[in-house]
């Protein structure tokens, strides 16, 4: 891996009207890092990854990608989230539209691919996580580890630079949680560059370059999973360990 | 009924029919595209745009169409001199068609909006991620979910909006109720049976565009 940040972070603060909900965060992570950020509900780690694709804005501190501050709005915003591929908790398929079209809209109506470029490309992702055969299907008619498959490659079609993962396997059925974590843990194997945000320790454990863990909008501490799992320094980081790894 | 065997009243009476017809096509095309704009710029970002169509939604929908119709007429066409055509009669239906229009777009635009509220946040979210702008969001992801889920509430503004096309008598439009109205002062001995005529052919032509819209909101719904 290569020492070139992508994404910084720097003394980045948010307010939800009185609730502070980023706390001077500061984060680097490297071009192909798959930064895994952990913590209890409520610790503004999903805040922090909506943050980096402006889905959410800040009110302090800058955010930079790929060595440039993120535009505010209009057209430069969409070309940055457009190199930044984004799957949410909920999956976000397009409700009427086939999982072949969910797929290809992204490089059709922002990149102006041709249709067969994007059809090739389309199904190729979609045999990649394992759903060609759902392709002409709609998002209601797949089970939930499918549809959150889908959205991984609707991401991936616009061949971003980064992806972000928003508690990609929260809202699924437990026996569907493993074929997500397969598909993200080969993701990362390649050498994309991640930020997941999840509960799942034990993809941590195995794919992550390093874990951020986070509470009360702080970034308490980072470490290389071995070391943070096997040797957590702050005592908030302790506890959390403690109650999540005891089952 | 035999009011209804002299071939001269029976055409009065077809012509009126076609008459509601022609204005409701053409009133029904308009405030759908009028509506949907407006609808797009109660959403938009522009505070401008916003203001725009809540002003036109609260001005139109809280003034008496009676009142809308006779502007076109001694507004639109007397004081400011807009002219559709040389004919008066083509004038005329088509300064009904604009204030029926800017009427019905209105409602148009309230039902598209509460089609949009029920789609939800995050696909718009996943739209922006993508790299998608505003109007592309609104295009193809926004308005075709929200579309879907008001056919239902866009047939009842359709079902209105062919009642009150009606109105237009009152700038000499000659349309059902003109036609009807015309008949009764001829005919005044069968005037409860002109009234019955008329109003089961209305129930009779607009019972089915209920059940149609019903059964095409069932259709398109956008199962989650």
């Amino acid at each position: 891996m290569s020492h070139e940040p992508l994404i910084v972070l720097d003394a980045v603060n948010k307010w939800f009207g009185d609730l502070h909900v980023l706390r001077d965060v500061s984060l680097t992570v490297d071009r192909g890092e798959v930064v895994v950020v952990i913590g209890p509900s409520g610790s503004g780690k999903s805040t922090l990854c909506r943050a980096v694709n402006r889905l959410e804005t800040i009110n302090s501190g800058s955010i930079r990608f790929d060595g440039k501050e993120l535009p505010a709005e209009g057209r430069a915003l969409a070309k940055l989230r457009s190199e930044v591929g984004m799957v949410f908790q909920s999956f976000n398929l397009f409700a009427h539209m086939s999982i072949l079209d969910n797929v290809m809209l992204g490089p059709l109506k922002v990149r102006g691919e041709s249709k067969a470029v994007a059809r090739e490309r389309a199904l190729a992702l979609l045999d990649r996580v394992g759903i060609a055969s759902q392709a002409d299907k709609l998002p209601v008619q797949l089970s939930g580890g499918q549809q959150q498959r889908a959205a991984i490659a609707r991401a991936l079609a616009m061949q971003p630079k980064a992806m972000l993962f928003d508690e990609p396997t929260s809202a699924l059925d437990p026996e569907m949680v493993g074929e997500v974590l397969e598909v993200m843990t080969s993701l990362a194997k390649e050498g994309m560059t991640m930020i997941v945000v999840t509960h799942e320790m034990g993809f941590a454990r195995a794919a992550a370059d390093r874990v951020a863990f986070m509470a009360d909008g702080q970034l308490v501490e980072q470490a290389p999973p071995a070391e943070f799992f096997g040797n957590p320094k702050s005592e908030r980081a302790r506890d959390f360990l403690s109650k999540v790894l005891q089952h | 009924m035999d009011v209804f065997l002299d071939p001269a009243n029976r055409q009065a009476y077809l012509d009126g029919f076609l008459m509601v017809l022609k204005l409701t096509g053409a009133s029904a095309l308009l405030a759908l595209v009028l509506g949907m704009l407006l609808a797009a710029c109660r959403v938009s970002p522009v505070p401008v745009l916003r203001a725009l169509g809540a002003g036109w939604v609260h001005l139109f929908r809280n003034t008496p169409l009676t009142l809308i119709i006779l502007f076109c007429f001694f507004g639109l066409y007397s004081a400011v001199g807009v002219e559709f055509s040389e004919d008066l009669h083509v004038n005329n239906y088509w300064l009904a068609v604009t204030g029926l229009s800017a009427y019905t777009a209105a409602f148009v635009c309230e039902a598209i909006r509460s089609g949009i509220n029920t789609v939800p946040v995050g696909q718009a979210e996943a739209a922006r991620a993508l790299g998608l702008s505003f109007s592309q969001n609104l295009r193809l992801i926004i308005l075709p979910q929200a579309m879907r889920s008001v056919v239902a509430p866009l047939g009842s503004v359709l079902i209105a909006l062919t009642k009150n096309v009606t109105i237009a008598g009152v700038i000499g439009v000659a349309e059902a109720s003109s036609a009807m109205k015309g008949l009764i002062e001829s005919n005044g001995d069968q005037t409860i049976a002109i009234f019955a005529v008329f109003a089961l052919t209305f129930v009779a032509l607009l019972v089915p565009v209920g059940y149609g819209f019903s059964a095409l909101a069932n259709r398109l719904v956008v199962r989650r």
